[in-house]
């Protein structure tokens, strides 16, 4: 069993005793756990349930790479499925329970997946539960869905909250291990801005572990030295808990911080998502140690050598009291000696290689430690323990030489290093023979804009495993990157001295014993989460699975939470070895970030509720807010759809601000319209290419309806445009539209027409602009004062800038309602007041604000067009009955050839008209008229379809608009418009007019 | 073919799956096929399955540059609908999404096609009254949709927040057999099927060039020789700019990177597929647990396959505020698909100036739905000149302002 030592443990501080739950239970554990050694020190090794067989899972690795060891942690707003119990510190209070089984951790019904294991091969699914067709949606996915899917779903808001910095530094150096330090510490003293950061709360990573010595002091105090000085560097920053989370192109680079995760209620925020960019980009990840495929290998009580020997030294935890070690290389030997040195007991090292191992294997032996050369696990055994280990030689089939009890086993099938980072943005490897691992190919970098690379791999990272070679690639690492910036590296001072045993070279091991048959196979685990198997891969290359894409998705090899950290070097040379050819000519899978998974909250930052898009205000909007108005997001701005009053219905509310304003006064928020200036000698001409219409003639003083069309002849933005002097106009466009108009006038500006002399510039929110409607619209500013507003003084389409009632204001005489209406533009930091002294001239006259509705309610009692109802990208002015907009005179404008096309010419396409229901009622949004028959593809032939429709108060019935196959010819017919129920609807075509024809009201 | 069947597994399973044979064939390529198709995604080798299954058509080869569903029909989210605006779009997405609910018995491979429901969030006004405009034109079209209440809404997905501060729910589009499928399995269901055909699925085997006689085609020039043909297809999605400039022509579409993430497996917690069209984002549930999650395209011209982090930056915002539970899930795996996008967000499936020569592409954001039906049209097109399915898709509309414009109902990808 598992259980804490009396003795060590560098991290952690036995004086300060830290209280959690695991499933309900009190435990105890020390500050500087994690919470997987803290349940190791507990006695708990079973932590959670495989994916899909449910097999029991005690941890396998100590760091990132853990598959297995996931738990729910938290509780309410700060619940979170799958945390790694290896990444998690351990804190006050933490409660966790584990995940993926039903009724309880240690009898779940699910193992009998596990039974059934023969039946439930690599893509089982695939093969069945086609029949009858209706059960795959009622029967199996349900169940399927169920057993699946590891922890559960949160159901409360997120208690947290999330920031993201941006960053600029010449370096960045990701890994805080020796050889970061080290390339840290070269580019710092060349002066570059460096940030350093590491994923875990320690700097150092393994060597202290490893026991090795640099300068003549133990890895633990060089580290602290080296620290000290990165420390008393202005140009460099360190960050620990911070992991760099993917590259992308041209030298960005995320970092996960993760600031409370160990302090969970602590002010401040959880995450912080840092987004860099980097001059060059050092990764000195360090490297993974790999599994051994043999039977059993999954049994909880099996793990990486390595995590082993992390739990003994660095959290005073033994994960057995005879811990069988079973190695391909030196390293492992590491781990025997240390957990012998703890007064455990280490009954072997079962070397694969027949010549056995080096210095640190002559140590192990002087110690005392059996070892057997050339000899493998040919089987785990246990259950929900290990209680022992089948003993044959690796040469041969898995015949049973001994049984070695023993109650955990630590394997070392060599090292892969960490080459995410420098595979994220197309970096490419090499297979390195002798390593039989993948490091990165220092030809083939991932490369920036100027072609050359921007990612420099070092240390183990770069496949230098050796502490010696770690330290030389890191300090030339640094310095390189410098020197690639163009900075003069520092002076290159003595390279630190290692002292580390030299190691034996390692033996390729992929399955143990390497002629294993079926038997042994189908329970040697190469993914430990998602439980593929050796047998799985073989599988997957016999049914035509070959190419490592396909292996991986037929098997899901790799998919799981940990990416395949452990399992995929495993799983290509299973695979290279069934298809009898090299692990290089198989190649790797694409590395994706993140590197290991990240909060989808710190993705988002603090871009959540009120906050998740700005709210853009005019300078009225409080007004709104405190008049209790109904509001509509329009784009980025919301907008009083109506103010209901006193328990009325929106729909009633509606109506009584059009009947005020149709009876005497009305007034609007028209802040929100865009407003575009266009400057310059060449803006006439600019204009007359931007509307149909012929811009460049309007006077100053005057104001013109225009059209604008894309490229492709669609009518895409109208508004009024006044000339404000012969250089300069100002072109209203819609709500919605300003901001994609603006982006369309500089397009063209910048891309085609570069060469001529315009500005535009995008005044929209320096103006409040208030429509004031109605048969008393010119009586209120009359009160008001200041500008001339008789009838023969200040004729319809007019415009003239003065003072109104104290306020320097641009009057424009407009209407888009049909009544005598003005509009007028103030500063933005006067619009309140001006709004405010409207009401007041206005109360006289019953001055009623009215919102979106009533305005579009009134603008198609006129026929007025509106863009996004009318309009939606297919429809050509000419469709509209707007021809009298478009110039004929012009040679040119935006859209003018599209128009002229085949199509766009075409007398079948669909006009605009009116449309009255036959029983009064409001025609539904969107419904189509539909004509006889089907057409080829089974589907009702139509002929016109609605587009505004609405209910006049006015008129007190429905009126619509619509486009009709051949509307206007068509006057008096009527159409049929099923609904989506299919209950028809009859309108009779009329004029889009559908009040005041002759334009009375507007003209006085 | 051997079929696949519980039977056959358990059968199998007492002699260690050792007498399963390989899915499809690797042949090496002939001198000259009937019919050549360029590129092994979904929709080349639905084309090659329909011409042989439809018109009887076997002597086929599909050339295959990598692996076969190596593109973005390997990288898609699945969204399966056929909720489309215009008369063209519904005819072929329809289609389509009817041949998905018989696909797994038509190919003998379980393709979980599962008609979860897909719901099209409105979240203003316009939005609204697009829904319904599109709910109109559907009922007409003989798609099944309905245009449904907020209230409704929660119900189908409770962990949605239908009351956001900024664009609460307003209702939303639902197409009830919408859905999703598992997209390897349905790659690989078609290459079983065209294998056992006899036709060849060649991978690894890049066409590097088109040759013609006459104004025809003649072949192919590909990094495994030179193959001739009687009619050639280029399905290269993302790589149809390169392909058809290849066989002398030029095609009104830009290739950009679309890029989509999912989270870490959790318990079955959403069981329809959701968009959100204003927010830009959406998101469903796959059998293994893991949200799956897209958004819009980026915004320059690529061909790498991967894409700038700011899109997923929006694309999980604008999710984490419509489902602000998962805020505390995480980030599994990202990644990215070069899509060929056309100027009216609608595919070409049409005669090429090269006699003989045929193209489909422009699928763009969406087509992995289409990937059946488009088959279904594209192969009667290149077997018999015309369909009625690839009717209003052609090269020419572009010249003649004929447009399909999808853009109008659906501004958010696929
Ligand atoms: C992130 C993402 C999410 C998506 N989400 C959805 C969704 O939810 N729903 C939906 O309906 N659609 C979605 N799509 C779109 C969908 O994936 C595609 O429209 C569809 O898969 C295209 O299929 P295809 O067969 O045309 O192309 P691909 O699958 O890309 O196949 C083209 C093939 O041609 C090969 N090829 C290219 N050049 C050559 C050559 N010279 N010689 C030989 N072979 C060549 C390529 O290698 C590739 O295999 C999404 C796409 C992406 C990228």
């Amino acid at each position: 069993m598992s259980t804490r030592l009396a003795r060590g443990g560098r991290l952690i501080d036995r004086a300060r005793p830290v209280e959690y739950r695991f499933n309900g239970r009190r435990l105890t554990g020390f500050a500087g756990d994690t919470l997987a050694s803290a349940l190791l020190g507990s006695g708990q090794m079973l932590m959670g349930r495989s994916f899909k067989y449910h097999r029991p899972r005690g941890p396998v690795a100590s760091g990132a790479e853990e598959p297995n060891a996931l738990v729910n942690l938290g509780e309410g707003g700060r619940f979170e499925p799958n945390q790694r119990a290896t990444t998690t510190e351990l804190f006050e209070g933490l409660t966790a329970t584990s995940q993926n089984h039903w009724p309880s951790l240690d009898y779940d019904v699910g193992a009998v997946n596990t039974a059934l294991s023969r039946f439930l091969p690599a893509g089982f699914y695939y093969k069945t539960f086609m029949s009858p067709r209706p059960f795959w949606k009622h029967l199996y996915e349900p169940f399927i869905r169920k057993s699946a899917g590891l922890g559960k779903a949160p159901t409360q808001p997120d208690a947290d909250r999330y920031e993201h910095f941006h960053h600029f530094c010449d370096v960045l150096v990701v890994g805080g291990g020796v050889a970061g330090l080290l390339a840290a510490r070269e580019a710092g003293r060349a002066g570059a801005r460096v940030l350093l950061m590491e994923q875990t709360a320690h700097w150092g990573g393994r060597a202290p572990v490893d026991g090795d010595r640099i300068d003549g002091q133990a890895a633990e105090d060089w580290v602290r030295h080296i620290v000290t000085e990165l420390e008393a560097m202005e140009n460099v920053q360190l960050r620990l808990r911070c992991m760099g989370a993917g590259v992308y192109d041209h030298g960005y680079a995320l970092g996960y911080e993760r600031l409370t995760d160990h302090l969970p209620g602590a002010d401040g925020p959880r995450h912080r998502l840092w987004r860099i960019r980097a001059g060059r980009i050092v990764t000195a990840t360090g490297a993974i140690e790999r599994p051994l495929s043999f039977a059993g290998n999954d049994i909880p009580g099996v793990m990486l050598a390595s995590a082993a020997r992390d739990y003994a030294v660095n959290w005073g935890v033994s994960v057995g009291d005879r811990v069988l070690v079973v190695t391909n290389n030196d390293d492992a030997y590491r781990t025997a000696l240390v957990l012998k040195e703890a007064g455990l007991d280490v009954p072997a090292v079962v070397d694969a290689r027949p010549e056995g191992g080096g210095e640190l294997a002559r140590r192990a032996e002087a110690a005392g430690i059996r070892v057997l050369k050339g000899k493998a696990v040919a089987k785990a055994k246990g259950g929900k323990h290990v209680t022992g280990a089948v003993i044959s030689s690796q040469a041969g089939e898995g015949a049973m030489l001994e049984e070695i009890a023993c109650d955990a086993i630590a394997m070392s099938g060599g090292w892969s290093p960490v080459v995410h980072l420098w595979s994220h943005c197309g970096g490419k490897l090499s297979w390195d023979e002798a390593g039989a691992m993948f490091r990165p190919d220092p030809d083939l970098p991932p490369t920036g804009a100027d072609g050359a690379g921007f990612v420099i791999a070092a240390g183990a990272a770069n496949g230098h495993l050796m502490l010696g070679e770690t330290l030389r690639d890191a300090a030339e690492a640094g310095a390189r990157a410098v020197s690639e910036l163009g900075a003069t590296p520092a002076s290159p001072g003595a390279l630190p001295a290692a002292e580390a045993p030299e190691e034996a070279p390692l033996f390729p091991v992929w399955m143990m014993p390497q002629g294993a048959g079926h038997e042994l196979r189908s329970k040697a685990w190469l993914d430990y989460q998602n439980d593929v198997k050796v047998s799985d891969v073989r599988l997957a290359a016999q049914e035509g699975y070959e190419s490592v894409e396909h292996a991986k998705r037929y098997t899901t090899l790799g998919m799981a939470t940990d990416q395949g950290k452990l399992s995929n070097i495993n799983g290509l040379a299973t695979l290279a070895q069934r298809l009898g050819t090299e692990i290089p000519k198989v190649g790797t899978t694409t590395f994706r970030p993140p590197y290991t998974p990240i909060s989808f909250g710190a993705i988002a930052g603090e871009a959540r509720g009120e906050t998740f898009q700005p709210i853009r205000r005019t300078p009225i909007q409080d007004w709104h807010e405190a008049r209790g108005a109904h509001f509509e997001p329009v784009g980025q701005w919301r907008r009083p759809y109506c103010y209901p009053q006193g328990g009325e219905t929106h729909g009633q509310a509606v109506a009584r601000e059009i009947d005020a304003t149709r009876g005497s006064l009305g007034l609007l928020d028209a802040s929100t319209l865009g407003k575009i200036l266009v400057s310059g000698p060449d803006a006439p001409r600019f204009m007359d290419m931007l509307y149909t219409n012929m811009m460049s003639t309007l006077k100053p003083g005057k104001c013109r309806y225009g059209l604008m069309c894309s490229e492709n002849g669609f009518l895409m933005d109208d508004g009024v445009v006044a000339r404000i002097d012969e250089q300069t106009f100002l072109c209203h466009t819609t709500s919605g539209g300003a901001d994609s108009v603006h982006a369309h006038m500089e397009e063209w500006l910048q891309t085609e027409w570069w060469d001529w002399k315009v500005h535009t510039a995008n005044v929209t929110e320096q103006y409040a602009q208030i429509a004031v409607v109605g048969p008393n619209s010119r009586k209120v500013l009359e009160k008001l004062g200041g500008i001339d507003v008789s009838a023969e003084s200040f004729r319809f389409m007019d415009w003239k800038e003065g003072v109104l009632g104290g306020v320097r204001t641009r009057l424009f005489r407009i209407s888009f309602s049909g009544e005598l209406s003005y509009e007028l533009a103030v500063p933005a930091s006067e619009g309140r007041a001006v709004w405010d002294a409207l009401l007041g001239a206005g109360e006289e006259f019953g001055a009623t604000p009215y919102g979106t509705e009533a305005l579009h309610v009134m603008r198609a009692e006129k026929g007025f067009i509106m863009i996004g109802d009318e309009t939606d990208g297919t429809v050509i002015p000419q469709d509209l009955g707007l021809d009298w907009a478009i110039s004929k005179k012009k040679t040119d404008y935006i859209g003018k050839r599209a128009q002229m096309r085949s199509h766009m010419a075409d007398p079948e396409r669909w006009k605009l008209v009116g449309l009255e229901t036959v029983d009064g009622s409001v025609l539904p949004d969107g419904a189509y008229a539909v004509a006889e028959g089907r057409n080829a593809n089974g589907q009702r032939k139509v002929q016109g379809r609605v587009t505004s429709t609405y209910h006049s108060p006015t008129l007190g019935r429905g009126i619509a608009m619509g486009l009709v196959l051949h509307g206007p010819d068509r006057m008096g017919e009527v159409l049929d418009f099923p609904k989506v129920d299919g209950e028809v609807v009859q309108a009779k075509i009329v004029d889009q007019i559908f009040f005041d024809k002759d334009g009375e009201k507007q003209n006085v | 073919m051997k079929r696949y069947s519980a039977f056959a597994i358990a059968r199998e399973a007492m002699r260690h799956h050792e007498g399963w044979e390989r899915a499809w064939a690797s042949p090496e390529p002939k001198r000259k096929y009937d019919v050549i198709i360029i590129g092994a995604g979904g929709h080349g080798l639905a084309t090659a399955y329909y011409l042989g299954k439809n018109f009887g058509i076997t002597n086929v080869a599909i050339l295959e540059k990598g692996w076969l569903g190596g593109g973005n029909t390997g990288r898609n989210t699945t969204i399966i609908r056929s909720n489309y605006l215009q008369d063209p779009s519904a005819a072929i997405f329809e289609k389509s999404r009817s041949l998905y609910e018989t696909m797994s018995q038509d190919l003998n491979m379980n393709v979980m096609f599962s008609p979860r429901g897909v719901m099209m969030l409105a979240q203003t006004e316009h939005e609204v009254r697009g829904w319904k405009r599109t709910a109109h034109a559907n009922a007409l079209q003989g798609v099944t949709t309905e245009f449904i209440s907020p209230r409704r809404v929660k119900e189908l997905c409770p962990i949605m927040n239908i009351d956001g501060p900024r664009y609460p729910v307003l209702g939303a589009l639902w197409q009830p057999r919408g859905g999703t499928a598992r997209h390897d399995a349905v790659a690989w269901g078609y290459a079983r099927a065209c294998s056992a055909m006899g036709m060849h699925v060649i991978q690894k085997c890049e066409v590097t060039g088109i040759r013609s006689e006459g104004g025809k085609v003649r072949g192919v020039t590909t990094s495994r020789g030179d193959i001739d043909c009687d009619k050639l297809g280029i399905v290269v999605a993302g790589n149809s700019g390169h392909v058809a400039n290849m066989a002398g022509f030029r095609l009104p579409l830009e290739s950009v990177a679309l890029q989509a993430l999912v989270s870490e497996p959790i318990k079955p917690c959403m069981d329809v597929v959701v968009m959100a069209n204003t927010v830009h984002g959406y998101m469903s549930q796959s059998d293994k647990g893991e949200m799956v999650i897209g958004g819009g395209t980026d915004g320059y011209n690529n061909y790498t396959q991967r894409g700038a982090f700011h899109h997923i930056e929006e694309t999980v915002r604008a999710l984490v505020e419509t489902f602000p539970m998962i805020s505390r899930l995480k980030m599994l795996r990202q990644w990215g698909g070069i899509v060929d996008v056309t100027g009216d967000r609608s595919p070409i499936l049409s005669k090429t100036p090269l006699e003989n020569c045929f193209i489909n592409a422009g699928w763009g954001t969406g087509g992995f739905k289409a990937i059946p039906g488009s088959g279904w049209g594209f192969a009667e097109l290149m077997a018999r000149g015309h369909s009625t399915l690839c009717d209003g898709f052609e090269l020419d509309r572009f010249r003649e302002g004929r447009f399909v414009d999808e853009s109008v109902a659906a501004g958010v990808a696929h």
